[in-house]
C-alpha cells in the first residue's frame, strides 16, 4: 500500500479481462469502472485510460462518468475505510457530531485520507440499517446506536490491529 | 424425521449487522449439541420490519418472537424452548406483563394494524429458495397471465385495481402499462426502480432482500403486457444483500423455467439484467435512471417525449418501482375488485413505510392507504422516546415536507399528503422531536439537493445553492427578516423552472417547514436564538449556579480551558474562549449545564 502508481502488469491484465467481459454488454462503461474499481481500490488516470482504449470510448466520455457518480473515486482510499451515515434517520438522530468527531480525531475531512493511508473518511447516504441509527461502517463492519463517547475506542480498535500487524 | 420447530432468523441488513449470521451459526451448533439438528430448521428470511428490536428470531409452531437476540443467548433458547418447551420470557418480544403467553406476531400492536401485501412474504419465507416463494402462490399469477389472459385484459386489470406507482409521484400503474402497450416498435423494455434514492428509506430494499421473486414474476407479467422480453433491474451499490440475493433468485428462476426463453413453454420469452447504480440521487428520476442504464452520466432529459414512447436506448420503456411489481401478483392471485377494496376512493391498496428517527418502534410498517399518521407514529410505532414532545414527521425524503402536530390526524394518500406540503413520497417516514431545529432540518435537505444536482439546469444548480447559503446564514445568527421572503421567493421560481422533479421539488422541505415552523425560523433571524438548541453558533453555554456542585469535570474536560472556579463553588465559562463543543454539558453529571 502506499503507493499510488498504476499497479502491477498482473492487474492491468485482470483489468483487460475485465473489460472483454463487459465489451459487447450495452451501457456496459459503468459495469466494467465499478470492477476496475473494485479490483484497484480507486480510479487512476492509468486505469481510466486503459477502459477507454478498451472499449473503443473516449476519455473524456470515461472521466464524465466518472466524475459524476460519487462510488467512484479518483483518490485511494484508506485501508480501513470509515463511512458515517448521513441520511435523515441517522442525522436526526446525532450522526453530525460523530461525524465531527472522528473528522477532530483522524484531522481529515470528507473523502481525505490520513497521510499514513490507514484511515480514510467519508460521510454516506443511507445504509439502510435505520434501525440501528445513528451509524457508521469501518469496511464491513456495522457499529449501531452510537454516541460520541463510543467513537475514540472504535478508531483504536483498528490502530491496535494495525500496530499488531505492522 | 419430521421437523418440529422452525426457527425464522431475520437476514436484513439491520439485523445481519446486529450478527444475525452469527446466530444462525450458533443454533445449528448448540442444535447438534443436543443431537436435535435434525429435528429443527434455521430458515434465513428477510427483514421482518421490527428492525429497532432487533435481530429478531420467530420459532414456530410455538410463534415465540424473541428480540433483541445476541449469539449468547442462543444457548439458552436451544436448551429451554427447544428442548424442554419452556419459553425463555426474558426474551420475548412485547409488553413484561403480557409475557406469560407466547406472543406470535399477530399479537404483537405493531403488527397487528398492519395489513401485508407487498410484505407478505418478507420474514416469511427463505428468499433464497424459489420453492418457498411458490409454496405461497409464487409464480401462480405469471401462469395465468401467461396461459388465460391476453395482453389487454392484463392492462384492464391493472386500471380496475387503481394501483398507483409507489416510487413517489403516484401515477397510475395500469395507464403507464397501456401506454407502452400501444406503441409499435421492435423492442420495448421494461424496468424496475430499486435505487431507493430518499435517505431514510429502506423499503425497497427489504422487498429485494426479503421477497425478490414477487419482483421478478411482476415484470415479466408486465414485459407480456407491453410486448416486452428484457428488462432491467437498476439497484443502488449500496444494497450488497438485496444485490446478491435477486441474483440467486433470477438464476433459480431461469432454472425452473421461469424467466429466460420460453417461460412455462408458452412460447413468450422474458429475462433480466441487473445494473448497478453509482451513487447519484438523480438517478432515481426516470429518464436520468435511463441514460445510467446506457452507461452515460446520469442527466435527466425534457419530456415528452416520455419514456413510454422513448425511453431507454430511445425504445418505448415502462419504469415502475420495486414496491409497485411487488403488488402486481397479488393482483392477479386475488382478483382487481379484492384489491380496489381496499384503501381509499383515490389510493387503493397499501403502503410500506420505512418509520425511523425519534420513534420507539423503527422499522417497516405496511398499513391501508388512508390510516390516519397518527395511528402509524403512536399505535404502531410506539410514539416518541424518553419522554420527548412530537414535533414533525418528514415524509417524502428531499422533496417532501414536514407535518406538524395540527395535521396529525390526515389519513395518508397521495392527495391529502400534498394539500399539507408534503407527499406520499417513496415511503421514508422520519420522526422529530422538540431537540430537533426544524431550520437546521431544512439545511440539512437542502444541502442534499445542493450535492445532488446534476448542474444540467441553472434554477437548480445555482437556485438551490442561493437558499443554502440563505439558511446557513440564518442558522449562524446572521439572517434578516428579508432573507425569509427571499427563500420563498426563490423557492417558487425553482419549482416552475427546474428540468426534472429533483429541482422542482427541492423547495418543498423549506417550503412547509417555513409554512409550519415560521416561529423558529423568526427565532434565528430576530432572537438570534435557536429554541432547539441545535445551531451551534446560536448557543451560549451557561453554568447554573443552583445546580453545579463545583466538581470541575468540565474545566478538566474542556479543550479551551475557557472553564474556572474553584472546588466546591459555582464555576463559570469565559464566552470569549469557549468554542461550543459541547463537551461540558456531556460531562456535567449534575445537568447544571445548559446551551439555550
Ligand atoms: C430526483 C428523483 C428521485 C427519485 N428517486 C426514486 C427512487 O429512489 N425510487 C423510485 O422508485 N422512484 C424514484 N423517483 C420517481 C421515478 O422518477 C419514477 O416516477 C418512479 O420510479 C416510477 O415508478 P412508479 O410509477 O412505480 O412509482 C424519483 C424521482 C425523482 C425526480
Ligand atoms: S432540476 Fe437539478 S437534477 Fe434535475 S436536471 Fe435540473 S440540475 Fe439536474
Amino acid at each position: 500500500m502506499g503507493c499510488s502508481c498504476c499497479g502491477t502488469d498482473k492487474m492491468a491484465q485482470e483489468l483487460d479481462r475485465i473489460i472483454a467481459k463487459h465489451k459487447d454488454t450495452r451501457g456496459g462503461l459503468i459495469p466494467v469502472l465499478h470492477e476496475a474499481q473494485e479490483l484497484y481500490g480507486y480510479l487512476p488516470m492509468s486505469v481510466q485510460k486503459q477502459v477507454a482504449e478498451g472499449l473503443g470510448v473516449a476519455l473524456a466520455d470515461v472521466y464524465g462518468v466518472v466524475t459524476f457518480y460519487t462510488q467512484f473515486s479518483l483518490n485511494p482510499k484508506g485501508k480501513y475505510k470509515v463511512s458515517v451515515c448521513l441520511g435523515t434517520a441517522c442525522y436526526v438522530k446525532g450522526s453530525g457530531p460523530i461525524f465531527d468527531k472522528i473528522s477532530s480525531i483522524l484531522k481529515i475531512k470528507n473523502g481525505e485520507c490520513t497521510p499514513d493511508m490507514t484511515f480514510s473518511l467519508d460521510a454516506c447516504r443511507c445504509i439502510g440499517a435505520c434501525g440501528l441509527a445513528p451509524v457508521i461502517m469501518v469496511n464491513e463492519d456495522v457499529y449501531g446506536r452510537l454516541t460520541v463517547d463510543e467513537i475514540p475506542a472504535i478508531l483504536d480498535k483498528y490502530r491496535k490491529m494495525e500496530a499488531g500487524i505492522a | 424425521m419430521i421437523i418440529r420447530a422452525h426457527i425464522l432468523v431475520c437476514g436484513g441488513t439491520g439485523c445481519v449487522a446486529s450478527k444475525s449470521n452469527e446466530i444462525m451459526a450458533q443454533f445449528e451448533k448448540h442444535a447438534l449439541a443436543n443431537g436435535i439438528e435434525k429435528e429443527i430448521k434455521v430458515v434465513k428470511t428477510g427483514c421482518f420490519g421490527l428492525c429497532e428490536k432487533g435481530p429478531i428470531v420467530v420459532i414456530y409452531p410455538e410463534g415465540a418472537t424473541y428480540s433483541k437476540v445476541s449469539p449468547d443467548d442462543v444457548k439458552e433458547i436451544v436448551e429451554e424452548h427447544l428442548l424442554k418447551g419452556r419459553i425463555v420470557k426474558r426474551l420475548l418480544l412485547g409488553d413484561a406483563e403480557a409475557q406469560d403467553v407466547a406472543r406470535s406476531l399477530d399479537n404483537v400492536g405493531f403488527f397487528s394494524r398492519q395489513l401485508r401485501i407487498a410484505l407478505r412474504n418478507c420474514g416469511v419465507i427463505n428468499p433464497e429458495v424459489i420453492d418457498e416463494y411458490i409454496a405461497r402462490d409464487g409464480y401462480a399469477a405469471l401462469a395465468k397471465v401467461l396461459t388465460k389472459m391476453t395482453p389487454q385484459e392484463v392492462i384492464a386489470e391493472m386500471k380496475k385495481s387503481g394501483l398507483r406507482g409507489r416510487g413517489g409521484a403516484g401515477f397510475p400503474t395500469g395507464m403507464k402499462w397501456e401506454f407502452a402497450a400501444v406503441q409499435k416498435a421492435d423492442q420495448k423494455y421494461v424496468c424496475c426502480n430499486a435505487d431507493e434514492g430518499d435517505p431514510g428509506a429502506f423499503m425497497d430494499r427489504s422487498v429485494l432482500e426479503g421477497d425478490p421473486h414477487s419482483v421478478i414474476e411482476a415484470m415479466a407479467i408486465a414485459g407480456y403486457a407491453i410486448g416486452s422480453n428484457q428488462g432491467y433491474v437498476y439497484v443502488r451499490a449500496e444494497y450488497p444483500i438485496a444485490v446478491q440475493r435477486l441474483r440467486l433468485a433470477m438464476d433459480q428462476a431461469r432454472e425452473y423455467g421461469l424467466l429466460g426463453r420460453n417461460i412455462l413453454e408458452t412460447g413468450f420469452d422474458f429475462d433480466l439484467e441487473i445494473r448497478l447504480g453509482a451513487g447519484a440521487f438523480v438517478c432515481g428520476e426516470e429518464t436520468a435512471l435511463m441514460t445510467s442504464i446506457e452507461g452515460k452520466r446520469g442527466e435527466p432529459r425534457p419530456r415528452p417525449p416520455f419514456p413510454a414512447v422513448k425511453g431507454l436506448w430511445d425504445k418505448p420503456t415502462i419504469l415502475n418501482n420495486v414496491e409497485t411489481y411487488a403488488n402486481v401478483p397479488v393482483i392477479f392471485n386475488k382478483g382487481a375488485e379484492w384489491f380496489a377494496s381496499i384503501g381509499t376512493e383515490k389510493s387503493k391498496g397499501t403502503k410500506v413505510f420505512a418509520v425511523g428517527g425519534k420513534i420507539n418502534n423503527t422499522g417497516l410498517v405496511e398499513i391501508p392507504m388512508g390510516t390516519p399518521l397518527r395511528e402509524v407514529i403512536y399505535d404502531i410505532g410506539g410514539g416518541i422516546p424518553n419522554g420527548k414532545k412530537f414535533k414533525a414527521v418528514q415524509t417524502g425524503g428531499p422533496s417532501g415536507g414536514c407535518i406538524p402536530m395540527e395535521h396529525i390526524d390526515i389519513p395518508i394518500e397521495y392527495e391529502s399528503l400534498v394539500a399539507i406540503g408534503s407527499m406520499m413520497g417513496s415511503g421514508g417516514m422520519i420522526v422529530m422531536d422538540e431537540d430537533n431545529c426544524m431550520v437546521d432540518i431544512a439545511k440539512f435537505f437542502l444541502e442534499f439537493t445542493v450535492d445532488e444536482s446534476c448542474g444540467k439546469c441553472p434554477p437548480c444548480r445555482i437556485g438551490t445553492k442561493r437558499m443554502h447559503e440563505i439558511l446557513e446564514r440564518i442558522t449562524q445568527g446572521k439572517g434578516e427578516l428579508a432573507d425569509l421572503e427571499k427563500l420563498e421567493t426563490l423557492a417558487n421560481s425553482i419549482k416552475q423552472s427546474a428540468l426534472c422533479g429533483l429541482g422542482q421539488t427541492a423547495p418543498n422541505p423549506v417550503l412547509s417547514t417555513l409554512r409550519y415552523f415560521r416561529e423558529e425560523y423568526l427565532a434565528h433571524v430576530v432572537d438570534k436564538k435557536c429554541p432547539a438548541g441545535v445551531c451551534k453558533s446560536m448557543m451560549t453555554y451557561t453554568i447554573i449556579a443552583d445546580k453545579c456542585k463545583g466538581c470541575s469535570l468540565c474545566a478538566k474536560k474542556c479543550p479551551t480551558s475557557a472553564i474556572s472556579g474553584e472546588i466546591k463553588k459555582p464555576y463559570l465559562i469565559d464566552q470569549s474562549k469557549c468554542i461550543k463543543c459541547g463537551v461540558c454539558m456531556d460531562s456535567c453529571k449534575f445537568a447544571a449545564i445548559t446551551n439555550r
